[in-house]
């Protein structure tokens, strides 16, 4: 078997900002007086190595804090946006269940929101899935009616991990203030991509992610508000540290390293933002100029700057990654999970599975250039239409003849 | 996911690909697989008066490993009869191509494509296959 990228061949073009980021070379050098001189407990009170990795920890919770319009004592460190999740949803549900036992999520959401809940199911708790519109975005009048006296708690992302949609956040933590219901969000995909204020948006929790924005990973937070304040029962117990909500030794490195990342990223969010919309723009203008029947999945305007979402009509994602490998993109085919299951989202948006199964999810970041879109995209528009003349469905659509009009046999 | 070099090379440089008249009595055409399943094959065999396949043409929807299966045996069928060619077996494609156990279906879908392009073409022949259909 092949193990790629050998050493001595050229790395593909990274266009997979939505799953990982690499570390900003300014945040590493923050962090890296923590591995070593500076390598003290931040929860050690006698002594100068105790104190030094404390005030790190205290700057990074402000930045954390900062970019969210959040006090530092709001921000929990955790491992990721995975445990974030998973405090927040169990946390509330657990605090709460002797009054309230539902809970409103939404069926785009990533794994570990929609896994956590299934969990609590099993726990007894009830959860209402919210559909999404045709464009990825939640229904307010579904999410209002859904609403009853038993609802603790309403999940909902700003930013779709696979599409990049941005939900109405201002209109749902509104809708979930007036209820008297907490409203937590997934931002794992947003901070730093997209203005949040959790004072204007009403938002009771949300879960950030390091490795998203240019961070470590193995680095989150999570957002508690203090007032009204917002009770959790904790999931790791131990020496109480972050408020007693999630105990065991901070990582001064890594706690330094997302502080710095918040902190770049919203110095720089605004220009980054007009930068990645104009290379996005670029992109889909060669694509689409290069290509009949290519569809973006999702609202093309409401939706972050660094994302596009391509369905090529009668080429399947799998083949088409391998055809494009001097690319690294993901894709919602089956091929590329392990259940064999087209993407859950796209499938949500109403797509039909085959056009799920030829979609091409392309992320960009800070260090896409102009010359690297080019070239992808072209790329993309020559090995399409290489794909499409080895398909036999786009013969069939050449020839006029509608694909559904055939008896399938599903295997 | 990693591929084998042999998938790779089909895959990047894929044996017969095209169509066949399908319409030419001496063409049987096999039509597998489903696009909501992510993978569709049409496998094309034209067949000599002595039965021998003399030409087979595919194209496929499909990931790496189900273009390089079927690219595969559009080689294996050439040159040998209808029967020797219906013996082929899913498990010598998958252990040819080095396919891991998630691509195996791959393989059952090109079996399925030889053995649809055969039944296709005895159908227009007569179940007793009693030579040339008008033509």
């Amino acid at each position: 078997m092949t193990h790629m990228p050998a050493n001595d061949l050229p790395r593909p073009i990274y266009l997979d900002y939505q799953a990982t980021t690499p570390c900003d070379p300014r945040v590493v050098e923050v962090m890296l007086p923590y591995f070593t001189e500076k390598f003290g407990n931040p929860h050690s009170r006698n002594h100068m190595y105790g104190w030094e990795a404390e005030e790190a920890v205290e700057k990074a919770r402000a930045q954390v804090g900062a970019i969210i319009g959040a006090s530092d004592k709001e921000i929990i460190f955790t491992s990721g946006a995975t445990e974030s999740n998973n405090l927040a949803i169990k946390g509330v549900a657990q605090f709460y269940k002797e009054k309230k036992n539902h809970i409103i999520t939404v069926v785009t959401e990533h794994k570990c929101v929609l896994d956590t809940c299934r969990h609590l199911e099993l726990d007894g708790f009830e959860v209402t899935y919210l559909p999404v519109k045709t464009d990825g975005l939640i229904d307010l009048d579904q999410l209002k009616s859904a609403i009853k006296d038993t609802t603790v708690l309403v999940s909902v992302m700003a930013v779709n991990n696979e599409i990049g949609v941005i939900q109405p956040m201002h209109e749902i933590g509104a809708i979930c203030r007036a209820a008297g219901v907490f409203f937590h969000t997934d931002c794992a995909q947003a901070v730093g991509k997209i203005p949040l204020d959790v004072d204007a948006m009403n938002i009771d929790l949300m879960s950030i992610s390091g490795h998203k924005i240019y961070g470590p990973k193995g680095i989150g937070a999570l957002y508690v508000r203090r007032k009204p304040r917002v009770r959790l029962m904790a999931q790791i117990n131990g020496g109480g540290q972050e408020r007693g909500m999630r105990s065991g030794t901070l990582a001064t490195p890594l706690c330094a390293g997302i502080g710095e990342a918040c902190r770049i990223a919203q110095a720089e969010m605004e220009a980054e933002a007009k930068r990645l919309t104009a290379l996005r723009d670029r992109f889909l203008k060669i694509v689409m100029s290069g290509l009949p029947q290519v569809y973006v999945n999702g609202h093309l305007d409401k939706r972050i700057p660094g994302n596009l979402n391509l369905s090529f009509a009668f080429v399947e994602g799998e083949g088409l990654m391998m055809a494009v490998k001097e690319l690294a993109v993901s894709s919602g085919s089956a091929c590329t999970s392990a259940s064999l299951e087209p993407s859950y989202v796209l499938r949500a948006l109403g797509l039909e599975a085959e056009m799920a199964h030829t979609s091409l999810r392309i992320g960009l970041g800070r260090t896409t250039t102009e010359a690297e879109v080019d070239i992808a995209a072209s790329l993309l528009v020559e090995r399409v239409t290489k794909l499409r003349a080895f398909s036999p469905l786009w013969e069939m659509a050449e020839a006029g003849i509608d694909i559904k009009s055939i008896q399938w046999a599903e295997h | 996911m990693s591929y084998s070099d042999k998938v790779i090379d089909h895959f990047e440089n894929p044996r017969n690909v095209g169509s066949l008249n399908k319409d030419d009595a001496h063409v049987g055409t096999g039509l597998v697989g489903a696009p909501a399943c992510g993978d569709v094959m049409r496998l094309q065999i034209q067949v000599s008066p002595e039965g021998i396949i003399e030409d087979a043409k595919f194209k496929t929807f499909g990931c790496g490993s189900a273009i390089a299966s079927s690219s595969l045996v559009t080689e294996w069928v050439k040159g040998k009869t209808l029967d020797e060619a219906s013996s082929i077996k899913n498990t010598d494609i998958a252990q040819h191509l080095a396919l891991p156990p998630v691509k195996i279906h791959c393989s059952v879908l090109a079996e399925d494509a030889i053995k649809a392009a055969i039944t296709d073409y005895k159908t227009k022949h007569g179940p007793a296959k009693n030579g040339e259909a008008a033509q």
